[in-house]
C-alpha cells in the first residue's frame, strides 16, 4: 500500500480553486470544489505538459491555462479539444485540517 | 443520404469538424479531403517548440487509428478543384468526384505574398510542416536570418532562431512591431525581450528592394540600410483561401462570407476557420475574419453541429496566444473596440490591459507575463466580455479584487 502524503492545509486553497503540489520529483494539482471537497490529479496537462495549477477552476472543471483544454478534476476525464487523454486522479482525505493524497 | 458529410481542408478546423461529427453520433459517411500529405495537425508549434528541436515532429490532431476507428475517410495529397452545387459534388485534382449532402469548406489561409521583384529561393514563407522543416535547416549557429514583418509568426520564429544561435534581424515597416491588435505597452515588452536576446529589431523603415542571388538575400531599406542574410523569412500576414468558393459563386467578403450559423450563401455549404468571415455577436454582429487556433477548433465543432441541423449561432469571444522566449501573451476580444484602458499588475512583471468601450463595457483584455501568469485572469475577462459586463474600472485595476467575484455580480 502506498503512503498518504500531506499536500497542504485545507485553508491553503480557496473554494473553487487549485494549488500546485510537488513531491518526490513529481507534480500534482490539488483542488477544492465549490462544495468544499478536495481532489487531486496529475499536475501537468496531457496536451503539452503545462502546470494546471495556473488554470481556472469552474465547478468541477479545471481549464488548462495554455490552450483552454478542459478536464473534470473529480474523474480526470478530458472534456474536449485540444485535450483527448484523461488526467490521472489520486485519492484524497482530510485529517485535522490537513489535505493528504495517496500517491500510487 | 448517400453523400454524407464532406469536408474540404484537413487542417485544425476540418480535422476537428470530422471528429465532432462522430462525437455527435452522426452515422453516415464522413470524408476529409486535404492537399497536404499529413494527418490533420496543429500549426502553432511550427513557429515555436517544434522549431527548436533537432528533428521537428508533427503534432497530429488525430492518428490514423482514431480516424479508422471513427470511420473518417481521410483523402490526402489531393486538392478539391471544383464544386458542382447543383449536383452536390466536388471534383478533386486526381479526377475523382465526391458527392455530399452537406459540405464544409475549411480551406484556411495562406501567407500574404510580398509584392516585390527580386525574391528568390532563399525567400520563404511559413504555413505548413514542410515549410517549417525547410526553415529549420537554416536555423544554425551564426547563420544570418532576416525576418520580414514584425508580426506573431515572424517574432516567434526570431525567438526560435536565436535559441538555435542564428543571427536575427527583424524588419518592420510600421513604427513598431505588432501594430495590428496588440497595445503598444505590450508590444514594447516583446520588443525589449527580443533586443535583450540579441535580435536586431528595425522598425519604421520600409523595404526599398530585395535581391536574392541564390546564395544570399540582400534587403535594402528605404533609409539606405542594407541587410544581408542567408535566409529571408517573410511573415506579413495571411490571406483567406477562397478560390474554390469564389468559382462556385459563393459570396466572398474578406473571406468566404457566412451567417452566424456558419452557413454560406448556399444553404448546404458551411464554412469555418481562417477562410471565413462571420458576424461576431458580442460586437453587435461586426463582420470579422479570425486567424486563430481556438477559433478554428470552435468553429469546426459548431459547423459540425449545424451541418446536423442544430441551428446554433456563433457566440464565442475571440482568443489568441503567442509564446516568445519565456513570455506568453494572451488576448481575448477585439481591442480596437475599446476607448479606455485600465491596467492590472499581477506581479513578476505580468500585467493585463483591460479595454473598455465608451459606455464602460469590457470589450477586450490583453495580457503578457512569464509562463502562464496571465492565463487565469484573461479567461475570466473573456467570460466578462461574453456577458457584456461593465465592471468598475477601479475593480479591474486592483489586484485585491478577484475577477471571479466580478463575474458573479
Ligand atoms: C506558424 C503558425 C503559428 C501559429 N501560431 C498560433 C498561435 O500561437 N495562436 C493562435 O491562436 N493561432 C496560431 N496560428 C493560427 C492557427 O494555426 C490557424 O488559425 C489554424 O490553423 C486555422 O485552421 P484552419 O483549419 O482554418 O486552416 P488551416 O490550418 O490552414 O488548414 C487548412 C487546410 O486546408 C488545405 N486546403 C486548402 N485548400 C484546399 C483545397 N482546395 N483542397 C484540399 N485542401 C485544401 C490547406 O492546405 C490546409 O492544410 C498559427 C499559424 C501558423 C501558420
Ligand atoms: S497544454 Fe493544456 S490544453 Fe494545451
Amino acid at each position: 500500500m502506498s503512503d498518504w502524503v500531506e499536500a497542504c492545509a485545507t485553508g491553503d486553497i480557496d473554494e473553487e480553486d487549485v494549488m500546485r503540489f510537488d513531491h518526490g520529483g513529481r507534480t500534482f494539482a490539488i483542488y477544492r470544489s465549490p462544495d468544499d471537497e478536495f481532489f487531486a490529479t496529475d499536475g501537468l496537462c496531457t496536451h503539452e505538459k503545462v502546470h494546471l495549477a495556473d488554470g481556472l477552476v469552474m465547478d468541477d472543471i479545471i481549464e488548462c491555462p495554455k490552450h483552454n483544454g478542459r478536464f473534470n478534476y473529480k474523474t480526470g476525464d478530458a472534456r474536449g479539444a485540444p485535450v483527448c487523454i484523461n488526467l490521472k486522479t489520486y485519492p484524497v482525505k482530510v485529517d485535522a485540517g490537513k489535505v493528504l493524497i495517496q500517491i500510487g | 443520404m448517400a453523400g454524407g458529410m464532406l469536408i474540404i481542408g484537413a487542417g485544425e478546423c476540418g480535422g476537428r469538424a470530422a471528429l465532432a461529427l462522430r462525437d455527435l453520433d452522426y452515422q453516415g459517411p464522413v470524408t476529409l479531403v486535404g492537399d497536404e500529405p499529413h494527418l490533420p495537425y496543429e500549426r502553432p508549434p511550427l513557429s515555436k517548440e517544434a522549431m527548436a528541436s533537432d528533428a521537428p515532429e508533427i503534432k497530429a490532431i488525430a492518428s490514423d487509428a482514431i480516424l479508422a476507428e471513427k470511420s473518417i475517410r481521410h483523402v490526402h495529397s489531393v486538392q478539391a478543384v471544383a464544386i458542382d452545387r447543383a449536383a452536390h459534388t466536388v471534383r478533386l485534382s486526381d479526377g475523382s468526384v465526391l458527392p455530399y449532402d452537406k459540405l464544409l469548406l475549411a480551406t484556411g489561409s495562406t501567407p500574404r505574398k510580398l509584392p516585390m521583384p527580386g525574391l528568390g529561393p532563399r525567400c520563404v514563407y511559413l504555413r505548413t510542416f514542410a515549410d517549417a522543416l525547410a526553415i529549420r535547416a537554416h536555423l544554425t549557429p551564426g547563420n544570418r536570418i532576416a525576418i520580414i514583418g514584425g508580426g506573431f509568426i515572424g517574432l516567434e520564429l526570431a525567438a526560435a532562431a536565436r535559441k538555435l544561435g542564428a543571427a536575427v534581424t527583424v524588419i518592420e515597416a510600421q513604427p513598431r512591431i505588432l501594430m495590428r491588435g496588440v497595445p503598444a505597452a505590450i508590444a514594447e515588452i516583446i520588443h525589449e525581450a527580443h533586443v535583450a536576446e540579441g535580435v536586431d529589431v528595425l522598425c519604421g523603415d520600409g523595404i526599398a528592394s530585395i535581391a536574392d542571388d541564390g546564395n544570399e538575400v540582400r534587403t535594402t531599406l528605404a533609409g539606405g540600410r542594407e541587410i544581408s542574410a542567408d535566409l529571408a523569412i517573410i511573415g506579413i500576414g495571411a490571406v483567406p483561401v477562397t478560390g474554390l468558393a469564389a468559382e462556385a459563386g459563393l459570396t466572398i467578403d474578406n473571406g468566404i462570407a457566412v451567417d452566424a450559423e456558419l452557413r454560406s450563401s448556399d444553404p448546404d455549404i458551411f464554412v469555418a476557420g481562417d477562410c471565413c468571415s462571420f458576424p461576431l455577436a458580442v460586437y453587435g454582429g461586426r463582420r470579422v475574419r479570425l486567424e486563430a487556433w481556438r477559433n478554428a477548433q470552435e468553429q469546426g465543432a459548431l459547423a459540425a453541429r449545424n451541418m446536423l441541423g442544430a441551428g446554433e449561432a456563433h457566440a464565442a469571444v475571440p482568443w489568441f496566444w503567442s509564446d516568445q522566449y519565456g513570455l506568453s501573451l494572451q488576448i481575448a476580444g477585439l481591442s480596437d473596440e475599446g476607448k479606455n484602458i485600465v491596467r492590472r499588475d499581477l506581479g513578476d512583471g505580468a500585467f493585463i490591459l483591460f479595454h473598455l468601450a465608451e459606455d464602460g463595457r469590457l470589450v477586450a483584455a490583453s495580457g503578457i507575463g512569464p509562463g502562464n501568469a496571465v492565463a487565469r485572469d484573461i479567461r475570466l475577462a473573456e467570460m466578462l466580455i461574453a456577458k457584456r459586463a461593465k465592471p468598475a474600472p477601479e475593480a479591474l485595476g486592483s489586484q485585491d479584487v478577484k475577477l471571479k467575484s466580478l463575474l458573479a455580480a
